[in-house]
């Protein structure tokens, strides 16, 4: 078991509110507010959208109004007559030099990855495609001049379904057919684990569509001087970025410099090279002046890939005291219409993933991707092991609710113990730590589970119309998106490492440059934290610098739960080396052997005497440089680049009590607990935020959020109108707790915090929605679980 | 063109403008006041929030020419020397601001709550918040702000 500290971890209950701050000076663990929230409370941001060059043009595009049709006429030169139009172009303008969108993830052999063209030029494959463009000095000229543009459409058959695209007679999306890819992964015997087996539970799951919706829309400003190029773009990978633009427009990586100046969130959406970054890019080549685009909130919900959108086909067999023997796994996912940056690798993440924390002989993955007339789907938060993770969720509690038996005692019986790690799994992962046994205890606890299955019971007996569900949820994840080798055999198109560099300036303080790209997580409170500690250095005298390729000159950026346990472990290591070479210098000066000098709060001390020099003067003397021994440089700055060797495994455990009014299908959570171990954190406050803002995501799905199209392919859900992201007032409070299990991957223990909320909450709320119902012979209801289709569930149930 | 007379943050505009230009663009493209964002385009997100005549607004749905005459505090007119609203101080201490790009929207909705209901339920502050919408938080830790600020904005009444 691991050590559970009521006393440090109880006060982390949300209920409680403040968290109180550990004493001792130590600033990892400590409760630190934001460095970053100064300047965003008082509108001191940097927005894309913000910021403005001299002679800017503003660029608009025109976009598709049908899902499939070739385009056989783009007339544009009405928009060029009117005033304030620069110029207008459409796809065929740029067919030489447009390139193609990249994909950077080729999943298997047989991958069809289809041309890509930024703005079309003879086919549009989803709505919203772009097949024309205005550049104008204001954007209401912009605005004004796209509906001078002219279009001829010869309509094509709509793809929509992935089960009928696979069909022999369907329409095609591309001459090479509908299918992407197939994959397929066995380990163990698995249709002896099926045969014959005392329980076997065959179920389909769909994921809806969902639009990530990151509050900031997206923007990209591009300027040239003639030489190079700038790109500022609302983006959380600018590293990845430069080099893919630099591939995709030829021009050439060192003359193109990428800023991601502040980010109003990503979830995933901004992880992606896209149509308006590669043509801002060319337009102000063209130009010859700066040119900015922002996009419209409908215009994102059409073209901002989307997330999920899979059918899950589960088959699970079970001994009759409900230990699992194997499970078989059959995905189509939907790609949409295009493969982008690592559309294919989504479902792909979740291969190894959908054994969840359960021990089992066989298990048998196939997905095949699928193209559809729809935008293309990529990351969104959790990206692959959502899906997975809400699939076997659900599946453990219809094989509890088959044997009668409690949802957490079958985990029990099938999860791996705390004494059993590091474990190796049957989809051949080995999970770094974990203890399940702790934090389903705790959650337990805290949620008041027998008094909640007792007034369920209750409610069951009298009949009552508000029925009580319970749902249980308990997850793992694989975090910490690095280790390079892992990512190649998964044929990943890059690596994984991340760098971190440390400049000691004269005066003491400390400017940090981290490859990792923040959007909102707090890099920079947690980061100066870990370098507080290291260097022992105050909080207040470290700043970091992230987000701009000509300063934070190497990194992978920010995705997968990665930041903090590889960039962050970057940012360690660097200050590691800074301290190698103060310690060498410290000799030096203090006429001793480095081997005399402990380092304690900041300085090197001679052990025995009272002699020392703080890392501040040892920076100023290095900077000074009046006296150096020899082999040492004139500065402390080192920096390092940090790549694990497996990823991590946070987890924990979920519990949503739901009501569910079964005459008319309305939901309300009455509670919910969660229980994570992220491994150690170094700051609780922002671990907090991140499950709070996670659990809600996934309350969303399973709730409220569906991309919905008609038949023809047009989406319904263009607005914040129609798309129903929750409000406050559609959420209840959070009850967060944590145990902590530090990772074994890496020496500061971390986990990655990013994505969990998300992953786990969902399978709560459908398995407490489900659980509600069950007295009434149902036993699933499709995300979203929507007051209409809980009713209807309930009324096919009745009749 | 018509041309109006606007006070922004304490300093006074005339400005001519087109009769559809959108009051949120006149603050943030010609009058530099971009720590107040556009999220979407059908007045449902908030992002846009600001003070006109010390009612709260979403700037989106406002015509610059129906602001003519009109006050606006935006949230960079919010604190006073220098120093932040208690509510900006509220969401800091409460850590309920994420990637920051509902929060400009959000303290401005915030205190425009309690103009009806100095010390809101949680309920109440819920309800209220309706029409602001955050990707990030979760909405916890804006409720927890929201009480603190209030209780501070209360006190700073109080204590003359
Ligand atoms: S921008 Fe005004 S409500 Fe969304
Ligand atoms: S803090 Fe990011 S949208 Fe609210």
């Amino acid at each position: 078991m691991t050590e559970l500290d009521p006393g440090l971890l109880g006060e982390q209950i949300a209920e409680s509110g403040q968290l109180s701050e550990p004493d001792g000076g130590h600033e990892i663990g400590r409760a630190r507010r934001r460095k970053e929230d100064q300047r965003l409370l008082t509108g001191h941001t940097r927005w894309t959208d913000n910021l403005q060059q001299p002679g800017m043009l503003y660029v608009m595009f025109m976009r598709s109004p049908m899902a499939h049709a070739r385009i056989t006429r783009v007339d544009v030169s009405g928009a060029r007559d009117l005033p304030g139009v620069v110029a207008a172009f459409s796809g065929r303008d740029f067919a030489e030099e447009q390139g193609s969108l990249p994909c950077a993830w080729p999943v298997s052999e047989d991958i069809v990855i289809p041309d890509h063209p930024p703005m079309a030029v003879s086919e549009v494959r989803y709505v919203g495609e772009a097949v024309a463009c205005v550049i104008a000095t204001d954007r209401y000229r912009a605005a004004d001049a796209l509906e001078a543009i002219e279009v001829d459409y010869e309509p094509l058959p709509a793809v929509m379904d992935m089960r009928e695209a696979l069909t022999p007679g369907s329409p095609k999306v591309h001459e090479a057919g509908n299918k992407a890819f197939s994959v397929k992964i066995t380990s163990g015997d698995v249709e002896a684990a099926l045969r014959d087996a005392p329980v076997l539970i065959d179920r389909t799951y769909v994921q809806q569509r969902l639009i990530p919706s990151a509050m900031e829309p997206r923007a990209v400003l591009a300027s040239t001087d003639g030489d190079t190029f700038t790109l500022w773009s609302s983006t959380q990978i600018p590293h990845v970025l430069r080099v893919m633009l630099a591939v995709t427009t030829g021009i050439p990586e060192h003359r193109l410099r990428v800023i991601a100046p502040d980010v109003g969130g990503g979830f995933g959406s901004k992880l992606q090279v896209t149509a308006e970054e590669v043509l801002c890019l060319l337009l102000t080549r063209r130009l010859g002046v700066p040119v900015k685009w922002t996009e419209s909130r409908s215009e994102g919900n059409l073209t901002v890939h989307h997330g999920r959108d899979q059918i899950q086909h589960l088959t699970l067999a079970a001994e009759a005291d409900g230990r699992i023997r194997g499970l078989r796994v059959e995905l189509l996912a939907d790609m949409g219409a295009y493969l982008m940056l690592v559309t294919p690798g989504v479902p792909m993440l979740g291969a190894s993933m959908f054994n969840g924390i359960y021990k089992m002989e066989a298990y048998e993955f196939g997905c095949t991707g699928v193209f559809t007339t729809k935008m293309p789907t990529d990351a969104y938060r959790g990206a692959g092991r959502p899906e997975a993770t809400f699939a076997i969720e659900r599946i453990i509690d219809e094989l509890a609710a088959e044997l009668g038996m409690d949802p957490i005692e079958v985990r029990r019986r099938n999860w791996i113990r705390h004494d059993e790690f590091p474990y190796t799994t049957v989809s051949g992962l080995t999970y770094d730590s974990g203890d399940y046994e702790a934090a389903t205890e705790r959650a337990l606890a805290l949620f008041g589970y027998d008094k909640l299955r007792a007034e369920q019971a209750d409610r069951r007996d009298r009949g009552d119309p508000v029925q009580l569900g319970i749902g249980v949820s308990t997850y793992t994840e694989m975090c910490g998106l690095a280790p390079s080798r892992m990512l190649g055999m998964a044929n990943y198109g890059a690596g994984g490492w991340e760098h971190g560099s440390v400049r000691m300036l004269p005066t003491g303080k400390v400017e940090v440059i981290t490859g990792t790209s923040p959007h909102g997580q707090g890099h920079v409170t947690a980061w100066s934290q870990i370098v507080a500690d290291s260097l022992g250095v105050p909080f207040d005298d470290v700043t970091v610098l992230h987000g701009d390729t000509a300063i934070a000159h190497k990194g992978m950026d920010t995705y997968g739960s990665r930041s903090l346990v590889v960039g962050g472990m970057a940012v360690l290591q660097a200050c590691e080396k800074v301290k190698v070479k103060a310690r060498k210098l410290a000799a030096h000066l203090l006429e001793c052997s480095p081997d005399d000098l402990e380092f304690d709060g900041g300085a090197f001390k001679v052990r025995g005497t009272g002699a020392a020099k703080t890392i501040q003067e040892l920076a100023f003397a290095a900077f000074t440089a009046h006296d150096l021994p020899e082999g040492v440089e004139a500065r402390l700055d080192s920096d390092a680049t940090y790549d694990p060797d497996n990823y991590s495994f946070p987890h924990g455990t979920h519990l949503c009590a739901m009501e569910v009014d079964t005459e008319t299908g309305q939901v309300r959570i009455r509670s919910y607990v969660a229980v994570d171990d992220v491994g150690k954190v170094i700051n609780p406050l922002i671990v907090r935020g991140q499950v709070h803002g996670g659990i809600a995501q996934g309350i969303a799905q399973a709730l409220f959020e569906e991309a919905v199209h008609d038949a023809d392919g047009n989406l319904l859900t263009t607005t914040m109108a129609d798309y129903l992201l929750p409000s406050a007032a559609d959420l209840p409070d959070f009850t967060t707790d944590r145990t902590e299990t530090p990772s074994t991957g890496n020496p500061l223990g971390v986990k990655g915090v990013g994505e969990a909320g998300t992953i786990a909450s969902t399978p709560a709320v459908v398995n407490a929605v489900v659980d509600a119902l069950r007295p009434y012979g149902i036993h699933d209801v499709r995300m979203p679980c929507t007051p209409e289709r809980i009713w209807r569930a309930l009324e096919g149930a009745r009749s | 063109m018509p041309r109006i007379a606007i006070t922004v943050d304490g300093i006074h505009y005339e400005e001519d403008v087109e009769p559809r230009l959108l009051l949120v663009h006149l603050l943030r493209e010609r009058l530099g006041r971009t720590g107040t964002p556009v999220g979407c385009d059908t007045s449902n997100c908030g992002a846009c929030t600001v003070m006109l005549d010390g009612k709260s607004v979403k700037s989106c749905s406002v015509l610059a020419v129906q602001a003519d005459g009109c006050d606006v505090v935006t949230i960079q007119g919010l604190g006073a020397n220098g120093a932040m609203h208690p509510m900006q101080r509220a969401f800091h201490e409460e850590h309920a601001l994420q990637c920051g790009f509902c929060t400009p929207g959000m303290v401005m909705a915030a205190i425009d709550l309690l103009r009806d209901d100095p010390d809101p339920s949680e309920e109440t502050i819920r309800q209220g918040l309706e029409g602001n919408l955050c990707r990030c938080t979760g909405y916890c830790n804006i409720v927890r702000a929201v009480r603190r600020g209030a209780q501070e904005m209360g006190q700073a009444v109080r204590t003359p």
